[in-house]
């Protein structure tokens, strides 16, 4: 895996190399190869200058920390002022935010360059990026099959070396899963650990920002920028994470307890299987001990987030009806009317069949059985985690039942895409931490990723056992060569 | 046909916090269209709400000045409904755990209107319909309100309209809103239905929009009516949500509401569920000012003071603040009271300047007038025209009576002025004498002119007849 962002650092602090010229390099890459990968859906370069030329002046002034100057982008879901944010959705055309999401401000406050937005499912809904209103964006490891998503034009676009990292959103895998899919790390934080002020909502309870980069360390140190409470986010959590890019590579993992859940292994095919437990044979013999656990609930995870995600997000998505913001139908003769048309011909299938689903189970006469219930199974999921953690430090997990789809899969049905989240929606339920790290290919050549899950606020342990595999294991995917390499 | 009345009303008012429920803008009424915003309140893409703490402090104080039991467990509730001044499609407000339940408020002839809840809710903006457009203006969207849910324990307009009027005496009296329905701060929502006695409640209607205490007779009265002529005519009074309009004094079907509307509660998952200690609790209780029904029942039976000139003050947060320190200070009740209904009322007209009292003499100021009432020093029309000045100068009553006028009458000046009286008045001593009693006047008149006021009527009269013989 490569690193990209402490090195980048490092030129820039020696004067080899100014933040102009290396957003220059990102931009002519991106000019050259964004209609290959489709990654981008907006750009904004001139902006890229300019904030290069003042982090250029935050180097020279020794303000500078490790990201500044260094070029990057924005899931299509995260607002930054004056920046078209569309969710790749036709209802959202043309829309620019007027205020900064925290994350971006985070950013932005450290010099942080933002090469543009990338690509994704509409409103963050889907596993493939292709319900993207602008076109699916495609994995630079084999552009005849998806990227994964929601995520999906972003983990192209740091695969691709057209970004030196991306920031996605992660409601039931959608930073993990394109991270798998494109060979390339994906960190889902603790829900509360990173502010959602200036997400653009799905399902409010189960989304996080995530980090998508090309190696561990790189991760770390963008989570230590994103982390922390805000007061515009009742729902995030002060906790005191310190620096965990700093200490990486400190622990070996002696005497780490891993599990492994017969449960998450269940219909997954034997390549992937094998690709998993190989690396965890790599752990034990590195002083890992291994224990086998039941997750028996693991099979209602997927019921379970269908109905909480499409039921918070039929009512986030209320508010796109063409009075204050993006898209307005034409021809109306009133106020509902208008309402209709705009909702109608502005959501795409995916988005309006979750929205029906959501608006459904929600419905009176049926919240209690399903509603309800998914939330009282809930809790017995966070349960069955809380309990499996007192006696393993992490557990170990395949990312994806399967590798990267080729494009315009007809043999998968809405509900058949919704069963390849099984391995990460139990993550986003639980709220609790996951990674995912490639570890190898498999026989076409598409990554195979490897899901790292701690409890909650573990973020520290698991960048430390997933930069232990990464800086001592063979690299079976490597790095991909194209874009603005450095 | 002798038809019973059921009614029960929902009342919304605007807490008087000074930023809105979930962010930072201002509260203030008015203000250019959507400038009072930001992306919490207009629903924005990505926007969170953050739950402003003093909300809840306000909800609780309101709900203990009515008897409420406090919830300590409690959380937010997300309401989906589409209309153009309501930006996120969903009021974030309470469904099942309301911060108070059964509370009541005591009409006056003691009986009780139960409160079944209250809870904390967003207002929505307001429509502006002009010219054939309609505009939304979301400054208002946002501001916090607390909705009181009476039970249906109301049987006639009149205790409708005094339910809703010792209500607003009492948020008012707790400082929670400012109470102005012709404002939008209190909005009452009344529902009515009618039956024959000894038969099961009919349909109720909700009329909506009405925007004064005395139309709510007015609006109810109507209503009934309506209603009564429907089922005298066999019909059947279907469930519809109803406007009154004051301009043309009518009660209309809004909308009807063959099916009750289907909200999809859910809890918010944005603000998390909270806590209200009943240490807090206690607290809050501890800091509520006496009530307006409590200080009544002390004027008239602690202070003996007359009820209906009680009742004249007591509404009045600043008013009786202002009478209870004079008194503190060591007036009597009775003459400061009538110092307030006199000379000070003069200058105060309108509600509202009642309300706001504001007044340059102070209540210390008012005390020391008024004792020299009380210690008989000087006269109560002396007073009151001394009164008439120190408010509007403000000074001290020093300023205009002083010490010399203030020095008592000796027996012997009192005797040399009743015999002056005589000698200048011999016809008014003829008439005495021949039995018209009432010429003793005139001679009353010359001893407190020349007196200056000060000398006391029943020594003079003594003397003057003693003189006559």
């Amino acid at each position: 895996m490569r690193e990209v962002i402490a090195p980048l650092a490092k030129m820039l602090a020696d004067k080899e190399i100014s933040s102009v010229e290396i957003t220059n390099k990102y931009i002519t890459a991106i000019e050259q190869d964004n209609a290959k990968y489709n990654a981008y859906v907006s750009t904004t370069f001139e902006k890229a200058l300019e904030s290069a030329k003042n982090a250029d002046e935050m180097i020279a002034q020794g303000s500078a920390s490790l990201l500044t100057g260094i070029p990057m982008t924005l899931k299509d879901n995260i607002c930054s002022d004056g920046d078209l944010t569309t969710c790749c959705s036709k209802i959202l055309e043309g829309f620019k935010p007027y205020y900064d999401s925290t994350v971006w401000s985070k950013l932005k406050a450290q010099g942080a360059v933002m090469l543009g937005k990338t690509n994704m499912d509409e409103f963050a809904m889907g596993s493939t990026s292709e319900t993207s209103c602008y076109g699916a964006p495609l994995n630079p490891r084999n552009t005849n099959h998806v990227t994964g998503g929601s995520s999906g034009g972003g983990a192209s676009a740091v695969c691709a070396n057209l970004a030196a990292y991306a920031l996605g959103s992660d409601t039931g895998g959608s930073v993990r899963q394109p991270a798998s899919f494109c060979g390339i790390v994906g960190l889902k934080p603790t829900y509360g650990a990173v502010s959602r002020y200036g997400l653009i909502a799905y399902g409010s309870s189960l989304d996080q920002i995530g980090v998508l980069a090309n190696s561990v360390k790189d991760t770390a140190i963008v989570f230590d920028t994103i982390s922390g409470v805000d007061e515009h986010d009742q729902t995030s959590v002060d906790f005191k994470f310190g620096s965990t890019a700093d200490t990486l590579g400190q622990k070996d993992v002696k005497g780490l307890k891993i599990g492994i859940a017969r449960e998450y292994f269940e219909g997954i095919n034997s390549e992937i299987k094998d690709a998993i437990m190989q690396a965890v044979k790599f752990y034990e013999d590195n002083g890992a001990q291994i224990i086998d656990i039941k997750l028996p609930v693991l099979k209602q995870a997927l019921p379970v987030y269908y109905i909480i995600a499409c039921a918070e997000a039929s009512s986030n998505l209320g508010r796109y009806d063409g009075i204050r913001y993006g898209y307005r139908a034409e021809n109306f003769n009133d106020v509902e009317e208008m309402i209709l048309k705009t909702r109608t011909q502005g959501f795409g299938e995916e988005v309006k069949r979750r929205i029906m689903l959501g608006t459904y189970v929600l419905s009176s006469g049926y919240y209690d059985a399903y509603y309800k219930k998914a939330c009282l199974l809930r809790e017995n999921l966070i349960a069955d985690f809380d309990e499996i953690f007192n006696t393993c430090d992490v557990l170990i997990a395949p990312t994806a039942p399967n590798t990267a789809f080729p494009l315009n899969y007809s043999g998968a049905s809405p509900v058949d895409m919704y069963l390849s989240d099984i391995a990460t929606v139990p993550i986003n339920i639980t709220g609790v931490p996951a990674i995912s790290i490639p570890v190898d290919n498999d026989s076409n050549g598409l990554p195979i990723g490897m899901q790292i899950i701690g409890k909650k606020f573990s973020e520290k342990l698991l960048l430390d056992t997933a930069y232990f595999y990464e800086k001592n294991a063979q690299d079976k995917v490597g790095n991909f060569e194209g874009g603005a390499v450095l | 046909m002798s038809y019973q009345l059921v009614c029960g009303i929902e009342t919304h008012i605007e807490l008087a916090t000074k930023t809105k429920i979930f962010c930072n803008c201002t509260t203030q009424f008015g203000g250019e269209p959507n400038t009072h915003c930001c992306p919490v309140c207009t629903g924005q893409p990505g926007a969170l709400p953050v739950l402003n703490k003093q909300v809840i402090e306000y909800a609780v104080r309101a709900g203990l000045a009515v008897n409420c039991k406090i919830n300590n467990n409690s959380h937010m509730d997300r309401k989906n409904y589409v209309y153009p001044d309501l930006p996120k499609a969903y009021q974030i407000s309470q469904f099942d755990e309301p911060v108070c339940v059964d509370g009541y408020v005591e009409l006056d002839s003691g009986k009780k209107i139960r409160i079944e809840r209250i809870h904390i809710e967003e207002d929505a903006g307001k429509l502006v319909h002009d010219g054939g457009y309609t505009y939304v203006d979301y400054n208002r969207g946002g501001v916090p309100l607390i909705e009181i849910v009476s039970m249906a324990d109301i049987s006639t307009p009149q205790e409708a309209k005094e339910y809703a009027e010792k209500l607003q005496l009492i948020m008012r009296n707790v400082g929670v809103s400012d109470c102005k329905m012709q404002e939008g701060s209190m909005r009452c929502d009344v529902n009515v239905s009618i039956h024959q006695p000894n038969e099961p409640w009919g349909t109720r209607t909700e009329i909506k929009n009405i925007n004064s205490l005395s139309n709510i007779v007015r609006a109810m009265g109507l209503e009934m009516e309506r209603q009564e002529d429907i089922l005298d005519a066999g019909e059947k009074v279907i469930q519809s949500t109803m406007r009154y309009d004051a301009n043309s004094d009518t009660v209309y079907v809004l909308r009807s509401k063959e099916n009750a509307d289907d909200y999809r509660y859910f809890p918010e998952p944005d603000i998390l569920r909270f806590v209200i200690s009943q240490e807090k609790v206690e607290e809050i209780r501890n800091a509520l000012p006496e009530l307006p029904d409590a200080k009544l029942k002390r004027y008239i039976n602690d202070m003996n003071l007359p009820e209906n000139n009680a009742r004249l003050i007591y509404k009045y947060k600043n008013v009786t603040e202002f009478f209870d320190a004079a008194v503190n200070e060591g007036a009597s009740a009775g003459n400061v009271l009538n110092m307030i209904l006199g000379p000070i009322y003069a200058a105060l007209q309108t509600e509202e300047d009642k309300e706001n009292f504001d007044i340059k003499t102070t209540s210390k100021q008012l005390a020391d007038l008024v004792k020299l009432i009380d210690d008989k020093k000087i006269r109560a029309n002396k007073a009151k025209e001394t009164l008439s000045l120190m408010l509007e100068s403000g000074k001290d009553v020093t300023e205009y009576i002083k010490a010399d006028d203030l020095a008592g009458l000796s027996d012997d000046d009192l005797k040399v002025l009743c015999q002056g009286a005589i000698d200048a008045n011999p016809k008014a001593v003829e008439d005495i004498k021949s039995g018209k009693d009432k010429a003793i006047n005139v001679m009353f008149g010359y001893v407190m002119k020349n007196s200056r006021g000060k000398a006391d009527v029943k020594k003079a009269e003594a003397i003057i007849r003693e003189l006559i013989g």
